[in-house]
């Protein structure tokens, strides 16, 4: 991939503001969707920085649990802290890369644009976001013509442009190709390390190997278990979890 | 039918003044009729379809209903309003194009709202959670769903003036159809019918059919753009 | 930005539109029988050029064109509804009605003559025919002044039509050119007033059956509506216009007017 993003240097002083919104502290969360319970009780703690990786087979509830997360709905019970914030009132300092980016119809630089203004940011800071993702030669075409690829990089630099604390990713990689992926993780790596705190959905063990600090494995609507990276992948605790990573169906 | 597709060629050709003065009123009328109706329009239109608020189907069922406003009743309403009896009748208003704007504004006014909103509606569905996620305020994502549907309300608006260029029961009641000051196209095809003239009145509402055509293949022609660049 | 510029020529329009309707015009609330004929069409160019003054006509049924200018919708009246014009006078609506022109009612039918009544003179009795035959009549409706007068004759032959509406006599609630339209379409006898026979371009087989009898006689009046009722009212340029109209110069056009060689109206305004 010829235009892989370029690790050029922006002014994202995010150094430290994380801590504020962290930890993040989950209590007996229930959700239930139409009579079906998607969350039974989940019970969670995450630190101040690094990449949790979020896992676990289809229906776990992995996305809804990001919605959750990031106070976009309300949970049926159970409470969901943020330092002191409710998610409702933080939802402004956390940005979501949804699966399938969702891009206004509009040119790419003006969908960059268009998270500036929304938050009031610096406009002139839109060059430097298209660069850093690796798009600054099609600011003027149509960011619905783009490939999956650069579409989920625009989507990435549309959710940097708001200098999110905490920045949520939902399978974005999950249709790609290897050297898409890759440059979503290196915009990822890159955010992780100026301390933007990344919470990570994906059902790529392999990129889940290279990403994560630690990882929260769903299953039934529960965490199986939360594990550091370190020891997950070696050696799982939970029966799910080791079912999952070895690919024996487990319904 | 031949005759009166003759006579239409032959009164284009002519160049009519008078017939140039219909068309032009029937345009500058509908156009700026349809302007303020979207105006209106595409707000209600838009907040009701980013709204979730206690009796919103009964809005809904309202909206829809009110696209089948009878001309003529609208045409009442607003001549009863702009009489002189009426409580705007200082403003001067009846027998002038402005009443029949009004008119013809009041009339497509709920066609656009019905219309625009089922289009936002749909486009919100997409949008919402990413809105939601940047945290936009409600004029915000107004705003953003009226621009990213731009080209869909083009048509929204294209519905519009079809019906405001093809009304007569309301503009010749506040206008008059008085002749070189309020008689448009189809007031004018009207009074042809009543003078026994069906030739002259099929071809002038030829012609009117051939300027609704070209006002839509120009709208198309927009909207086959915009398609290309997936802005549609 | 494109908001504003739409709202800002919204406003441009509104007011442009209320500066049109204060140039020297006035509004006569008139009938379709005079509009349709081409009378204004052949009259008004003559009195604004030596005037100035522009003239609007709003053709509507005489029934509707009283009731407008009673809503001080209008600056003259022009109809044909002798005892409705007297009423709107008295009631204070209009300053003084001054016999203007004539002209005559015919009843036009099918060449076929199914009731018979050609030639006939005699317009009762031609209606208690086609009554008896029930043959078919296209009725105005629209209580206009040829409405009225269609009712009037209606009452001298002591048949009352209504109690067959829907069968053969038929109410279009429409204006001449379209119950001449609706009535020709369906094979009825229509009451209308010559002028707006003698111009009407869709004949087909239709002829005159019934002409000839005084009581077909078609008053027209003018009248100036009242500033007194209606301060919104043009007074001065309507006074104008009426007295353009009775003078011996307006009188002398309205003689002139001709379609097919033929005097649509004859003046009948009183000397003084």
């Amino acid at each position: 991939m010829s235009d892989a993003p370029a690790m050029t240097s922006m002014n994202l002083a995010l150094e430290g503001r994380a801590a504020a919104l962290l930890p993040l502290t989950v209590r007996d969360l229930v959700l239930r969707v139409d009579r079906a319970t998607v969350l039974d009780g989940v019970n969670l703690d995450l630190g101040a920085s690094g990449c949790t990786m979020i896992m676990g087979a289809n229906g776990a509830g992995k996305s809804l649990l990001l919605k959750l997360l990031h106070g976009l709905m309300p949970p049926t019970s159970g409470q969901i802290r943020w330092g002191d914030h409710a998610p409702s009132a933080v939802t402004a300092r956390q940005a979501l890369v949804f699966q399938k980016p969702v891009l206004l119809r509009r040119s790419v630089a003006a969908n960059i644009d268009f998270a500036l203004k929304a938050r009031g940011k610096d406009m002139a800071r839109r060059e430097a976001l298209l660069d850093h993702v690796g798009l600054s030669h099609k600011a003027d075409q149509p960011a619905r013509l783009l490939s999956g690829g650069e579409a989920q990089r625009l989507a990435l630099a549309r959710a940097l442009a708001t200098d999110p604390e905490v920045l949520f990713l939902d399978e974005p990689t999950a249709s790609l190709d290897p050297a898409s992926v890759l440059a979503i993780e290196r915009i990822v790596s890159e955010a992780r390390g100026r301390g933007v705190r990344i919470i990570f959905v994906t059902h790529d063990i392999g990129q889940a190997r290279r990403m994560a600090d630690d990882v929260v494995f769903l299953h039934r609507g529960r965490v199986a278990e939360h594990t550091a990276a370190a020891s997950f992948f070696p050696e799982p605790h939970s029966d799910a979890a080791r079912n999952y990573l070895s690919g024996t169906i487990v319904v | 039918m031949g005759e009166a597709l003759g006579l239409a060629v032959g009164l284009v050709l002519s160049g009519d003044a008078d017939l140039l003065q219909i068309v032009l009123l029937s345009l500058r009328v509908s156009l700026t009729a349809t302007a303020i109706a979207c105006l209106v329009g595409l707000l209600i239109g838009a907040l009701v379809a980013i709204g979730r608020f206690r009796g919103r189907n009964a809005v809904l069922i309202l909206m829809n209903a009110l696209m089948g406003l009878p001309p003529v009743v609208v045409g009442l309403l607003v001549y009863l309003h702009l009489s002189r009896s009426g409580p705007l009748g200082f403003l001067g208003l009846l027998y002038t194009p402005t009443a029949m704007i009004i008119a013809q504004a009041i009339l497509i006014t709920p066609i656009i709202a019905a219309l625009s909103r089922q289009v936002l509606e749909d486009l919100h569905a997409e949008y919402a959670e990413q809105f939601r996620s940047l945290c936009l305020t409600r004029w915000q994502t107004v705003q953003a769903l009226l621009w990213d549907a731009r080209y869909s309300l083009l048509t929204v608006g294209l519905a519009g003036f079809g019906r405001a260029v093809a009304e007569v029961g309301a503009v010749i009641i506040v206008g008059g159809n008085i002749d070189h000051l309020t008689r448009v196209m189809t007031t004018a095809i009207a009074l042809e019918t009543s003078r026994g003239d069906l030739a002259l009145a099929l071809a002038l509402g030829i012609i009117l059919l051939v300027i609704a055509l070209g006002v839509n293949a120009a709208v198309q022609a927009v909207r086959m753009t915009a398609a290309r660049q997936a802005y549609v | 930005m494109l908001k504003t510029s739409i709202m800002a020529s919204a406003v441009a329009v509104l007011l442009g539109g209320a500066a049109w309707a204060q140039d020297q015009s006035i509004i006569v609330q008139s009938t379709t029988s005079t509009a349709n004929s081409g009378l204004f069409d052949y009259m008004l160019p003559i009195f604004q050029k030596e005037t100035g003054i522009q003239v609007n006509v709003v053709a509507v049924g005489t029934g509707q064109a009283i009731k407008n200018a009673e809503n001080c919708d209008g600056d003259v009246l022009l109809v044909h509804a002798k005892a409705s014009e007297e009423k709107f006078v008295a009631a204070g609506f209009g300053t003084i009605r001054t016999d203007l022109m004539y002209n005559d009612f015919v009843i036009v039918g099918p060449a076929t003559d199914p009731a018979g009544v050609g030639g006939m003179q005699d317009v009762q009795g031609a209606l208690v025919q086609i009554a008896e035959k029930g043959a078919m009549f296209a009725s105005r409706g629209d209580d206009s002044g040829t409405h009225k007068k269609e009712m009037a004759l209606w009452a001298d032959t002591g048949v009352d039509p209504l109690g067959a509406s829907g069968t053969w006599y038929r109410e279009t609630g429409s204006g001449m050119g379209a119950t001449l339209n609706t009535g020709i379409g369906m094979g009825a006898y229509v009451l209308t007033d010559r002028a707006t026979w003698i111009s009407f371009e869709n004949k087909q087989d239709y002829v005159i059956q019934v002409q000839g009898d005084e009581d077909l006689f078609n008053q027209y009046g003018v009248i100036p509506v009242n500033p007194a009722k209606c301060p919104s009212v043009k007074a001065d340029a309507a006074q104008t216009f009426a007295d353009w109209l009775v003078s011996d110069e307006g009188q002398a056009v309205i003689a002139g007017f001709k379609i097919a060689d033929q005097q649509l109206f004859f003046p009948n305004a009183p000397r003084n």
